[in-house]
């Protein structure tokens, strides 16, 4: 079973290159929901017996991640109207190359780290790879619906990491932990309807108004 | 007694949603703040009396109070009685006149009221839980449900400046706390082979047991991820957007409950880590961030135009020191809790003020508030005295939190901490006071257009009056339950010399 793992965290390491290259807002949506599909998948497989409860939480983990929120993000996307590209701060081959350097870093890392072994390759620095990805997005990129999208490859990062570490929460923190994710995309969702109608645009490096580094031409204050 | 005193507020939150009518939906927060300051006095005094304290011995797997969350709950439920005494007033206020943005004086709407009532009562169920929480994963939902609560309150006057404060604090806190949820990963694996899972008594009683690389990593992860909540340098930046741009009742929630609730989490992890023999580990990464705070925010105070956006950087110079005092430990820790009761009180009254020199002036730039004194007399000498406790000026219960702060520190020989301590509160009281006499006694340059004196409603008034008298009291004379409150939280936070 682990040969089908560790496909799934290949996969899932590609896919974080494919999200750092892709210049399409809806491509990027589809493939943070594709990442959370296999991250979902990914229980199943490791754990080997297939018992209720892990199968049921899986299950809802890949109906959120795969349905719903990529739902929220179309329907922010459509009455936004932000059709068009994701506007990198950064150029493409700069983006690859940091996800490429992230990698290698957390291939080191991993291999460092004092953790439990995982019968699954890569498992660690896959996760870690992920979690950068996510920053990489939050950062370089203007829009504030791609913000949204990096907080999520976050979450998948940090769900494939809990995955690794064979660290079982109760089932009542999980269901927290989710609902507050779930919350959050959705109270992010409306925080861009209203940024689009309120600014006419939603990229944020535009929103710079409050700061307390005030350049020369603010002299009225 | 604790699950009702977190499902009080959590009904009358989801009630203030579906409530039509303005008076009632007030009456209902008034009544529901009430309710939980009174279940919240219950719970001391089982504490008090001796022979009781079995009542409130942390019980349950998920839910307890021990002394350090009784503590912040006691801060949080006093906060936001006061609170909801001051907002029913704000919310009259605001409703007789539309909105005008302070710094470009456009006109906008605000957000329906039963959402903003909803929102704050339902934001005082997440601080409740995160005061009770006995498990971190549940700790770790719950200061994450803290954040999404709050950013509709901040939102509450819709203009792009508030929407910017919101989007900031949205998403910086959202990741932020991402980060704590790793942290919490490396704990549950460094208790992997005894299986302690979350549960912080588990915890605690077997620290000894944790794998000790894999907790320092935890105690990282968390530090940054309540760290950057809690609002120490350098991870503030979402602060001062998200305080001044944020309705004045509101600021003042965030101030002095919620900082504090984030502070907690990171207690907890100081806690588990003082337990494994970490707390050397732990002390100095929180006395460096503690500095930092305190370096940074007297900077931005010296040259700071905006009156809120002084106070939001007060709130972070008093997180630094908050830090510094547990980073320090013994006697210090003493110090850095009554400075978390003194500021949450102090800050919050000074922030209730603010709101007040708002409506009379209608603006937050500092420049353009002269004359406090002649124009809102009470105004002003709430704001003068506010002024007096938040810098720690004797007889202030903060004066008595700092001082045992710079004591400790210069009894484990820390000089240069103890220097830059004392070189940065001292810059700080310069900024601060530069700002707050020329805003009371200042004389605004030109012809000052004709400005009728301005009243302030009652009950804006009384509870800055009351939370002022609780921190001047302090400063006298810490009752004797206080006392031992205090000293019972200290022993649980570090085995100190």
């Amino acid at each position: 079973m682990n040969t089908f793992a560790e496909l799934i965290i290949v996969f899932i390491i590609l896919l974080n290159l494919v999200l750092a290259v892709s210049g399409s807002l809806s491509v990027c949506i589809r493939l943070a929901a594709i990442q959370g599909v296999a991250a979902g998948l990914l229980p199943l497989m490791a754990v080997g017996g297939m018992r209720g409860r892990a199968m049921a939480f899986a299950g809802f983990i890949i109906l959120l991640k795969g349905v719903v929120f990529p739902w929220l993000m179309f329907r922010a996307r459509e009455k936004t109207g932000a059709r068009r590209d994701v506007d990198p701060l950064i150029g493409y081959p700069a983006s690859i190359m940091l996800c490429l350097g992230a990698f290698a870093a957390s291939s080191w890392l991993g291999s460092r780290l004092p953790l439990p072994h995982s019968g699954v390759a890569f498992i660690i620095p896959a996760s870690l790879a992920t979690i950068f990805t996510g920053f990489l997005l939050i950062t370089t990129r203007a829009k504030a619906i791609t913000q949204v999208l990096g907080y999520l490859v976050i979450e998948n990062g940090i769900y494939i990491f809990g995955l690794a570490l064979f660290v079982e929460q109760p089932l009542m923190v999980e269901l927290a932990i989710l609902l507050d994710v779930f919350v959050a995309v959705f109270v992010m969702g409306i925080a861009i309807f209203q940024i689009s109608r309120e600014f006419d645009h939603i990229d944020t490096d535009q929103m710079a108004e409050l700061t307390d580094w005030h350049r020369p031409e603010d002299a009225k204050w | 007694m604790v699950t009702l005193l977190l499902t009080l507020p959590l009904i009358a939150g989801l009630a203030a949603f579906i409530i039509e009518d303005d008076a009632l939906r007030r009456r209902l927060l008034l009544g529901a703040s009430a309710g939980h300051s009174a279940l919240t006095a219950a719970l001391f005094l089982a504490r008090i009396q001796p022979r009781s304290a079995c009542i409130s011995a942390p019980a349950g797997e998920w839910f307890g109070l021990d002394a350090l969350g009784l503590i912040f709950l006691g801060i949080t439920s006093v906060l936001f009685l006061g609170a909801a005494v001051y907002a029913v007033c704000y919310l009259e206020l605001e409703k007789r006149n539309p909105g005008e943005e302070a710094e470009e004086g456009f006109i906008f709407n605000n957000a329906p009221e039963a959402v903003f009532t909803g929102c704050l009562l339902l934001f005082l169920a997440a601080m409740t839980a995160v005061t009770a929480s006995r498990n971190l994963g549940i700790l770790w939902a719950s200061v994450e449900a803290t954040t999404l609560l709050s950013a509709p309150l901040i939102y509450f006057h819709r203009h792009k400046r508030s929407l910017e404060a919101t989007w900031k604090y949205l998403l910086i806190c959202s990741v932020g706390i991402a980060l704590a949820l790793m942290g919490n990963l490396f704990l549950g694996a460094a208790g992997l082979k005894t299986g302690f899972g979350l549960n912080l008594d588990a915890l605690l009683s077997g620290a000894q047991q944790l794998d000790k690389p894999l907790l320092k990593a935890a105690f990282l992860f968390l530090f940054v991820g309540y760290g950057t909540k809690m609002g120490l340098a350098p991870f503030h930046t979402w602060l001062p957007d998200a305080h001044s741009e944020a309705p004045s009742v509101v600021s003042a929630l965030l101030s002095g409950a919620l900082l504090n609730c984030a502070f907690l989490g990171i207690l907890r992890a100081i806690q588990i880590c003082s337990g494994a023999g970490l707390a050397d580990f732990t002390g100095g990464i929180l006395t460096l961030f503690g500095l930092l705070s305190l370096i940074t925010s007297g900077l931005f105070i010296l040259g700071q135009r905006d009156y809120k956006r002084l106070l939001a950087y007060s709130s972070i110079e008093h997180m630094g020191i908050m830090a510094l005092g547990t980073g320090l430990g013994g006697g210090a820790v003493y110090g850095a809790l009554l400075n978390a009761i003194g500021h949450s009180l102090s800050k919050a009254g000074l922030f209730f003020t603010s709101g007040l020199i708002l409506a009379a002036y209608k603006t937050k730039r500092i420049s353009e508030v002269k004359g406090l004194l002649g124009r809102a007399p009470r105004t002003a000498a709430l704001w003068l005295t506010g002024f007096f406790l938040i810098t720690g000026t004797p007889p202030s219960g903060i004066f008595l939190g700092k001082f045992l702060i710079l004591k400790a520190a210069v009894a484990s020989g820390k000089y240069l901490v103890t220097g830059v301590y004392l070189v940065f509160l001292g810059i700080v009281f310069a900024g601060l006071a530069r700002i707050f006499i020329d805003m009371s006694f200042g004389v605004r340059d030109g012809a000052a257009p004709e400005e009728k004196p301005f009243v302030e409603p009652a009950g804006m008034i009384w509870p800055v009056c009351i939370f002022f008298a609780c921190v001047l009291t302090l400063g006298f004379y810490v009752p004797a339950w206080l006392e031992t409150l205090l000293n019972s939280a200290q022993a649980l936070i570090r085995k100190g010399p």
